[in-house]
C-alpha cells in the first residue's frame, strides 16, 4: 500500500545571526543551511495495517506524513501511497487519503462544522446516500449531535478535534495519516478516539499511521511501530518484540499486607519502588518464577502481577540509547 | 480536479462561501468604508472643475467617473496575495493542498461568493449617480452598452485576481513579499485610473499605460459603464485586455506550480 525508500526531505533554512548588522547584511547576503529533517528511510506498509511512528520531538515523524500525503516534496528518495506519487496530487490520490494535524483546522471558523461536512461532501463527489450514513455513523460514534450546528470558534479543543476527525473521514479514506490524534484531549476522549480509530480500520480495513507522544494510544492501537530519531529508522517491527529487545527484564509488583523491610526484598531482584503496601522488583525473564515463589514465600503478600516495563520507559531509554550512539560517532569523528 | 467534479461543486462552494460572506459582513463593511479614496477624489476634481472642465470631464463627469470607480473597485477586490502569503507562513494553505479541488478554484470562489453582498452595495450608488450626473454619464443606455461593460468587469476581477495569485505566491519565493504588494498597490493607485482617469497621463506616458495591466483593472470597465467609448474603441481595449487575462492566467498557473514545490508546510 505504501512503499518508502530512501526518503530524505531537507529543508533549507536561511541562517541569520541576531542583530541589526546581520539583517541588513542578510539582504546582500544569505546563508543556507540545510537542516535534515528526514534523512534516508524506507519502509513498506501493507494495505490494513495501523502502524506507530514514534521518536523524540524534531525526529521527522510530520515531515514525514507530510511527504506521504503529498505536501512535501521529498528531497530525494521514491515514495508511492496505493500506486500514485504523492506530491504529483493526483484526484484520484487526494480522494483516497487524509492527513489529520492536530491544530491545523479544515473547519471554517465562523460556521457551524456541519457546513465544512457538507463542503466536503461537495468537493469529495460522495453521493448523497453514502454521505448521510457516513454522518450519521460519524455523529454517533463521536457523539456529535449537539457540537454540529454550533459556530467552530464556540467548540472546545477537544470538541474541535472530534469534529475535525469527522470532517476529515467524510469521504472514507482509505489511507489514513494522524498526527498527534489525541494531543489535548481529556482521558475519557483520548479513550474514545483511540476506540474510535480502531473501529474504523477495522470495519473499512483502512490503512493507518499514527504518530503519538503518548504510550497509551500506541499500545492500544498500533501492532508494529516505526521508530525515527534524526531523521533515521531506528526500529522497524512489533511493538512486542521492541520491548523485548529494549527491555528484556519484567517487573514483578507486589501488594503487602504489612509494611516489610527493604533488607527482605533486595535478594529478590532489583528494587524498582518500595512503599509501606506495595513493592515493584525487576528480574530477568527467567527468574520471573523462582521470584514469585520466593516473595509468596517470605512476604506478606496481598496480590501479585508479573508485568513489562512500562512503554514510557522504553522509549525514554531507546531514545537515550540513540543520544548516546550520536554522541559517540561524533567523538570519533573529530582527530584526536 | 476534473472540470465535470469542479462544476459540479461549485454551487455547495458559492453557497458556503456565501454564508462566510455573511459570517464576516462587519469586516466587509469596514473595507467598504476604507475604500473611500475615488470619493476623496471626487470631491477634489469636481473642486478643481469649478473652474472650468478638465478635457472632457465636468463636474457631472467627474460624479459618474468616480462613483463609478468605487462601484467597479466593490466588484473587482480581491485580497487572495494577502490570503496565500499568510496561510503558507501559517503552513494552512496544506488544508486546501489536502482537497481533490484546486486551490486557486477555491480562493476564486470565494471571492466570488462575497460579490452579491457587494452589489447590494453598488446598486444604491449607481442609482446615486445616475440622479447626481445623469443617466448618460452613469451607466449604460444601451444592452449592448451593458454586454460590453459586463466583459470589462470580469476581464478587470480575473487580472486582479490572477494578479494577487501571482503577488501571494511570490511569498513562497522570498522571505517578505509584503513589499511586493505594497509597491502593486501603489501601481494599481497611479496607473488604473483609481485616483484620475488615464486619459489625464501626457500623450507618451499613455501609451505605456496602455501596455500596463493597471488600467484594464479599473479605467477600462469604468469607462465603459460611463459610456466613454465608442463600440469599436470598445473592443479594441477589451481585446488588450483579455489578452492580459490569457497572459496572466498562464504565468501566474504556472509559478503557483513552481511554487508549491518550495511549500514547507509549517506547523504540525
Ligand atoms: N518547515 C520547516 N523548515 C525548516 N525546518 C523544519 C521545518 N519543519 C520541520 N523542520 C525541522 O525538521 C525536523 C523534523 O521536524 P518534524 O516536525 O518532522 O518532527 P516531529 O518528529 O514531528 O517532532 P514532534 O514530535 O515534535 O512533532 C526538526 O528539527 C524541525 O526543526
Ligand atoms: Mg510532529
Amino acid at each position: 500500500m505504501i512503499s518508502v525508500r530512501g526518503l530524505r526531505k531537507h529543508y533549507q533554512v536561511h541562517k541569520r545571526p541576531p542583530g541589526l548588522k546581520a539583517a541588513l547584511r542578510s539582504l546582500v547576503h544569505r546563508d543556507y543551511t540545510a537542516v535534515k529533517a528526514v534523512d534516508g528511510i524506507s519502509f513498506d506498509i501493507q494495505p490494513g495495517e495501523r502502524v506507530g511512528f514514534l521518536g523524540p520531538n524534531g525526529a521527522g515523524k510530520t515531515t514525514t506524513l507530510k511527504v506521504l500525503a503529498g505536501l512535501l516534496h521529498p528531497s530525494e528518495g521514491e515514495v508511492t501511497v496505493d500506486g500514485h506519487v504523492p506530491r504529483f496530487r493526483e484526484e484520484a490520490f487526494l480522494k483516497k487519503i487524509m492527513l489529520v494535524m492536530g491544530q491545523k483546522q479544515q473547519l471554517l471558523w465562523d460556521l457551524p462544522p456541519s457546513e465544512t461536512f457538507e463542503l466536503n461532501r461537495a468537493i469529495y463527489d460522495v453521493p448523497r446516500l453514502q454521505y448521510k450514513q457516513t454522518l450519521d455513523e460519524l455523529v454517533s460514534l463521536l457523539e456529535l449531535e449537539e457540537l454540529i450546528g454550533k459556530p467552530t470558534r464556540q467548540l472546545s479543543l477537544g470538541e474541535r478535534m472530534k469534529c475535525e476527525l469527522a470532517a476529515a473521514l467524510i469521504h472514507r479514506p482509505r489511507v489514513l495519516f494522524l498526527d498527534e490524534p489525541t494531543i489535548g484531549l481529556d482521558v475519557s476522549m483520548q479513550v474514545t478516539m483511540r476506540a474510535f480509530i480502531k473501529a474504523y480500520n477495522e470495519q473499512t480495513g483502512a490503512t493507518l499511521i499514527l504518530t503519538s507522544h503518548y504510550m497509551d494510544d500506541v499500545a492500544a492501537l498500533c501492532p508494529r511501530v516505526i521508530v525515527i530519531d534524526k531523521g533515521q529508522l531506528s526500529y522497524d517491527g512489533s511493538l512486542d518484540a521492541l520491548v523485548q529487545r529494549v527491555r528484556p527484564e519484567k517487573r514483578v509488583v507486589l501488594r503487602l499486607g504489612q509494611p516489610v523491610d527493604a533488607a527482605l526484598l533486595t535478594p529478590l531482584g532489583k528494587v524498582v519502588s518500595h512503599e509501606p503496601g506495595s513493592a515493584v522488583l525487576q528480574v530477568q525473564q527467567d527468574a520471573v518464577n523462582a521470584t514469585v515463589g520466593r516473595a509468596l514465600s517470605t512476604l506478606p503478600v496481598t496480590d501479585l502481577t508479573v508485568e513489562n516495563a512500562p512503554l514510557e520507559e522504553v522509549m525514554s531509554e531507546l531514545f537515550q540509547e540513540g543520544k548516546a550512539r550520536r554522541a559517540e560517532a561524533a567523538r570519533e569523528e573529530v582527530p584526536a | 480536479m476534473s472540470l465535470r467534479t469542479s462544476l459540479k461543486a461549485l454551487p455547495t462552494l458559492l453557497r458556503i462561501g456565501f454564508s462566510e460572506a455573511v459570517a464576516y459582513r462587519a469586516e466587509m463593511i469596514i473595507w467598504v468604508l476604507a475604500t473611500t479614496m475615488p470619493l476623496i477624489m471626487l470631491a477634489l476634481w469636481s473642486a478643481v472643475a469649478r473652474g472650468g472642465p478638465v478635457g472632457r470631464f465636468g463636474q457631472a463627469e467627474f460624479t459618474g467617473y468616480f462613483l463609478a470607480a468605487f462601484c467597479v473597485r466593490q466588484m473587482t477586490s480581491s485580497w487572495v496575495a494577502w490570503l496565500v502569503s499568510y496561510e503558507v507562513k501559517q503552513g494552512t494553505l496544506a488544508m486546501r493542498l489536502l482537497r481533490p479541488i484546486s486551490p486557486l478554484l477555491a480562493y476564486a470562489t470565494e471571492v466570488l461568493a462575497g460579490i452579491p453582498l457587494r452589489v447590494a452595495i453598488v446598486l444604491p450608488v449607481l442609482g446615486i449617480s445616475v440622479w447626481v450626473a445623469g443617466a448618460e454619464r452613469a451607466v449604460p443606455t444601451s444592452l449592448g452598452g451593458w454586454g460590453l461593460f459586463a466583459l470589462g468587469i470580469a476581464g478587470a476581477w480575473l487580472i486582479t485576481f490572477y494578479l494577487n495569485v501571482l503577488l501571494g505566491t511570490l511569498s513562497l519565493f522570498l522571505e517578505s513579499s509584503q513589499k511586493l504588494m505594497e509597491v502593486y498597490m501603489v501601481l494599481f493607485f497611479v496607473c488604473s485610473g483609481y485616483m484620475f482617469p488615464v486619459e489625464f497621463f501626457p500623450p507618451g506616458v499613455r501609451t505605456v499605460m496602455e501596455w500596463l495591466p493597471f488600467r484594464y483593472q479599473m479605467g477600462l470597465p469604468v469607462e465603459l459603464l460611463t459610456g466613454a467609448h465608442a463600440a469599436k474603441e470598445a473592443w479594441a481595449l477589451l481585446a488588450a485586455q483579455w489578452a492580459w487575462v490569457a497572459g496572466l492566467g498562464v504565468v501566474s498557473t504556472v509559478v503557483w506550480r513552481r511554487g508549491l514545490a518550495r511549500f514547507a508546510a509549517f506547523g504540525g
